[in-house]
């Protein structure tokens, strides 16, 4: 995982609540493995026609939208299947942070596994931001994740919770999973008491 | 004289025997009793592949292939797409490297996952069980935390047999009183979603209480749990009870003997304690509930289906006039039609929320001595090889071939159409699924979900029915 930087970027509203993972990324491409670059699947039913070509009224075909690196979106954006393709997509085509009122748990969580920072702000704040970005095309928003805080086009700052653990790994591109086995020990340790009051299985 | 501790829920309890270790953050290192696998899982064990580590646990593991395989045969050579094949391949080599029981294509106990590992006795209450799927929340049903995660966490539970988790919150729905005649699961849980939106539980794990809960079958139940996920929720659960443990005796991988016991001793204490607290509560009374049918693209879009297509003009603020235009025009529906009025071409029964026994025997009693509409296409897909073989021992499947309906192997099939299975572009499909999202069931598919007899009614008018007219009609 590569580190998070500071970002200033075109950002991207998405005003439709609900959005599912399955519209991120859609299932046919879920056996492709990782190798892929997912950027060309994001969206796929929404920003291309049957021909290939693309849809010219999707938001993500229109300059200066294309250069889009931030995601302001509605409540519960990712929710549904765990696929975790969707962050793929989203981060192959470069988007790096989403900002949504809430969202889909387990895109939650993959999303922070895979250099992808999830954003919650309150739902009158998204509201805001998405009416600049709509209104005024080509709007920027700034992250700074070392300080928790999104600038908004005007300047607004607004300041958001991350747990510091996944802020930390983020920041330096860590890989949770060599934490948790440091502490493999105690795993086993837990594990061995664990066995001794539970039933066995058959 | 015996101090009471302070009352807890049944996922505090569990929470409580689950965690390792606890972060500076306040996430807990938690200690992962069983984990699924199925044939989507490639990406994990090439993760670990990459990192040179084994699966640490395979006895706790468990895997079969359900979203790729082929449903009209059991012959994977009919799977042609290569990286399709090579997934579902994928899966049979990394569980025999790894020493993971398997149940392949040709064993009677490959199912879909949530429907097979209930039924081999593998999710236990108290346990905390995972899944690379987001349905694994099916499994709560048997009072176990079970909750779906993403491809880099399968390869850390591979890994670790734990997971870093922060403490959801928790959230009860109690639905009280008696169903109706032809009001099932399906129509609680479309009922609560409609209730609390696509996004009302989000963060939580919900409990599920009341008499009409403790009055459903574990099929019932399961078929609750599965959809908790569609109202936002990390998992969904039933505390064990009676039904529970009838469920579970005898099951294969269920505890046996003198462990049997000591299983019963420990389940009867993990129901939530009088007292305790829920970050929140909600309420349905059970005989307010009428069959349910969705007009939309979320599951939160559910209405009665004596109930209207909505109408955008009547919607709150431009943004969701704008939205509902878009879903109706995708859906191909009028605002304010009849739900009764909406004619469909396809139906299918099956999936990991109704593709149990129970399911296909409630609909087959629907569909016994009719024939399906000339214009649809019906088919059934077990939800395991051995609900299939079930099924055939009673008769079912005879019953819905007589009708006209297709009775093929067991899959997520057209749930999902990753195997191929899809509704056609621009066609309706009458769905006893968890998911009506823009394409899920092939692109351009418009999926209406609602339970197994109203499918089955559906199948016979060829049009979405109130199956208590058919049901009125019977008597
Ligand atoms: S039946 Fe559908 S929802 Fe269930 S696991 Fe298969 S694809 Fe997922």
């Amino acid at each position: 995982m590569k580190p998070f930087e500071l970002l200033d970027a075109v950002a991207l509203p998405i005003e439709q609540a609900n959005v599912d993972t399955d519209q991120v990324l859609p299932a046919r491409y879920l056996q492709k493995p990782r190798a892929n670059d997912f950027g060309q699947f994001l969206f796929r039913d929404l920003r291309f026609l049957k021909d290939g070509s693309e849809e010219p009224s999707f938001i993500l075909n229109r300059e200066p939208y294309r250069a889009s690196r931030v995601v302001v979106a509605a409540r519960n954006f990712g929710c549904g299947s765990s696929r975790e393709h969707a962050v793929w997509a989203l981060y192959d085509y470069g988007v790096r942070a989403v900002i949504a009122p809430s969202f889909g748990d387990i895109f939650f969580a993959n999303s922070l596994k895979n250099g992808l920072l999830p954003i919650v702000l309150p739902e009158d704040v998204v509201a805001d931001l998405l009416k600049v970005l709509v209104a005024a095309p080509g709007s920027r928003i700034g992250v700074d994740l070392a300080q928790q805080v999104v600038t908004a086009p005007d300047g607004t700052r607004h300041a958001f919770h991350i747990d510091p653990f996944p802020k930390h790994c983020l920041l330096e591109g860590l890989d949770e999973l060599d934490y948790t086995l440091s502490q493999m020990d105690r795993i086993i340790r837990f594990e061995r008491l664990y066995d001794v009051v539970m039933p066995a299985m058959p | 004289m015996i101090i009471k501790n302070v009352p807890q829920t049944l996922l505090e309890k569990i929470w409580n025997q689950h965690c390792i270790m606890e972060r500076d953050d306040g996430q807990v290192l938690l200690f992962i009793d069983k984990h699924m696998v199925q044939d989507g899982s490639a990406p994990a064990f090439e993760m670990l592949r990459r990192r040179g580590i084994a699966p640490r646990a395979p006895h706790r593991t468990f895997s079969t292939p359900d979203h790729y395989v082929p449903t009209d045969s059991r012959d994977m050579a009919s799977i042609t797409d290569p990286e399709k094949r090579a997934m579902a391949d994928a899966l049979v080599n990394d569980s025999a490297r790894a020493g993971i029981t398997c149940f392949g294509i040709d064993d009677p106990r490959q199912g879909i996952l949530h429907v097979t590992g209930p039924e081999q006795g593998l999710t236990w209450p108290g346990t905390v069980l995972v899944c690379g799927d987001s349905h694994t929340s099916t499994h709560g049903a048997l009072g176990a935390l079970a909750f779906g995660i993403g491809a880099t966490e399968v390869s850390q539970v591979l890994a670790a047999q734990a997971l870093w988790q922060r403490k959801p919150k928790t959230m009860r729905i109690t639905v009280d009183g008696a169903l109706g005649a032809g009001v099932t699961a399906k129509d609680i849980i479309l009922a609560v979603i409609a209730k609390i939106s696509a996004a009302g539980a989000n963060g939580h794990v919900i409990e599920y209480a009341g008499s009409a809960i403790r009055a459903l079958s574990m099929e019932g139940r399961l078929t609750v749990c599965n959809m908790s996920i569609e109202a936002g929720a990390r998992a969904g659960m039933v505390a064990p009870d009676d039904v529970t443990f009838e469920y579970l005796a005898g099951r294969p991988y269920a505890p046996k003997g003198a462990e049997w016991d000591k299983a019963l001793a420990r389940w009867r204490e993990l129901p939530t304690d009088a007292g305790a607290e829920f970050d929140r509560e909600v309420f349905l009374d059970a005989r307010d509930i009428a069959p349910m049918v969705t007009w939309g693209n979320s599951p939160e879009n559910a209405v009665p289906i004596t109930g209207r297509v909505p109408d955008p003009a009547q919607a709150s603020g431009a943004e969701q006039r704008a939205a509902m235009e878009r879903t109706l025009d995708y859906m191909g529906l009028v605002p304010g039609m009849p739900m009764t009025e909406v004619t469909i071409d396809q139906v299918f029964i099956g999936s990991c929320t109704n593709g149990r026994i129970e399911d296909l025997r409630a609909a087959a009693a629907i569909v016994e001595g009719r024939k399906i509409a000339e214009t649809v296409d019906a088919w059934v897909v077990p939800g395991s090889g051995l609900v299939k073989a079930q099924a055939e021992a009673e008769g079912l499947d005879r019953i819905f071939q007589a009708a006209g309906f297709q009775w093929r192997y067991a899959g997520c099939s057209m749930c999902l159409g990753t195997n191929g299975d899809q509704v056609p572009a621009g066609k309706r499909c009458a769905s006893t699924t968890n998911r009506n999202f823009v394409g899920r069931q092939g692109p351009g598919s418009r999926t209406h979900l609602l339970s197994p007899v109203m499918a089955a009614a559906a199948a016979v008018t060829g049009r979405l029915t109130d199956v208590r007219q058919i049901l009125d009609g019977a008597r």
